[in-house]
C-alpha cells in the first residue's frame, strides 16, 4: 500500500508554482477585485471591486466598528479574521483610526457585519483569482 | 458621514453585492453567472420576508 502511494507520487510531478498563482491572490486581497483584473477579467474585476468596497465603506459610514487583532472573546478573533480579508482598505481603516463604531446609533452593529462580510467576500474572491491563475476556471 | 438604513433597505443592499459576489465566484460562464446572482438575490430578499412574517405571526 505504502509502496503504490510512492508511485503515485512519482507518477504526478507536482507542476511549478506560475507566478501569476501568487501575484493575483495577493494582489487580489490587497485591492478587491484586482486579482481578476490583472488576468484580464476586467468586468468581473470591476463588479467585484464595486461590491466589496461599496459594502465596507457603506459598513463605516454606518459608524460599524472595526475588529483590531485581539485574543480574547472568540467572537471578536472571528470579527478580526473576516476584517482582515478587506485587505487595504482594512489597513487604511486602522491607519486613520476610522471604524471606531458609535453605539449611539441603531443601525451601527448593521455596519459592522457589512464590513465583516465584506472581508469574507473578499477572501472568496481572492480564492477565484487563485483558481483562474492556475487554470481550473476561465 | 453618517448614513442610516432601515432594516430592509439594509438586507437589500446587503443581498445585491453579496449575490453579484456569489454569481461571479461560484460559476464558470456569464449566463450561469447572472442566473446564479440573480437565484441568490431572490433567495435572500425572500428569507428576510419570510422570517418577517414568520416573526409576525409567531407574535400574534
Amino acid at each position: 500500500m505504502a509502496n503504490s502511494t510512492a508511485q503515485k507520487a512519482k507518477a504526478a510531478p507536482a507542476e511549478p508554482v506560475s507566478m501569476m498563482a501568487v501575484l493575483a491572490p495577493a494582489i487580489g486581497w490587497l485591492i478587491p477585485g484586482a486579482g481578476h483584473m490583472i488576468q484580464k477579467r476586467w468586468i468581473r474585476g470591476l463588479l467585484l471591486f464595486v461590491s466589496i468596497m461599496t459594502l465596507f465603506v457603506l459598513g463605516l459610514a454606518m459608524q460599524g466598528r472595526i475588529y483590531k487583532a485581539n485574543g480574547g472573546d472568540i467572537l471578536d478573533i472571528l470579527g478580526f479574521m473576516g476584517d482582515v480579508g478587506a485587505g487595504g482598505i482594512y489597513i487604511l481603516t486602522l491607519a486613520n483610526d476610522w471604524g471606531q463604531g458609535a453605539i449611539a446609533f441603531a443601525t451601527a452593529e448593521y455596519g459592522t457585519r457589512f464590513m465583516v462580510v465584506a472581508g469574507l467576500l473578499n477572501f472568496i474572491a481572492v480564492a477565484d483569482a487563485y483558481h483562474i491563475a492556475i487554470g481550473k476556471k476561465k | 458621514m453618517t448614513i442610516t438604513l432601515n432594516h430592509f433597505s439594509a438586507a437589500a443592499v446587503f443581498a445585491l453585492f453579496t449575490s453579484i459576489v456569489f454569481g461571479i465566484t461560484h460559476r464558470e460562464t456569464t449566463r450561469d453567472m447572472v442566473r446564479y446572482g440573480l437565484y441568490c438575490f431572490a433567495m435572500f430578499l425572500g428569507g428576510v420576508l419570510a422570517a418577517g412574517w414568520a416573526m409576525w405571526l409567531l407574535r400574534k
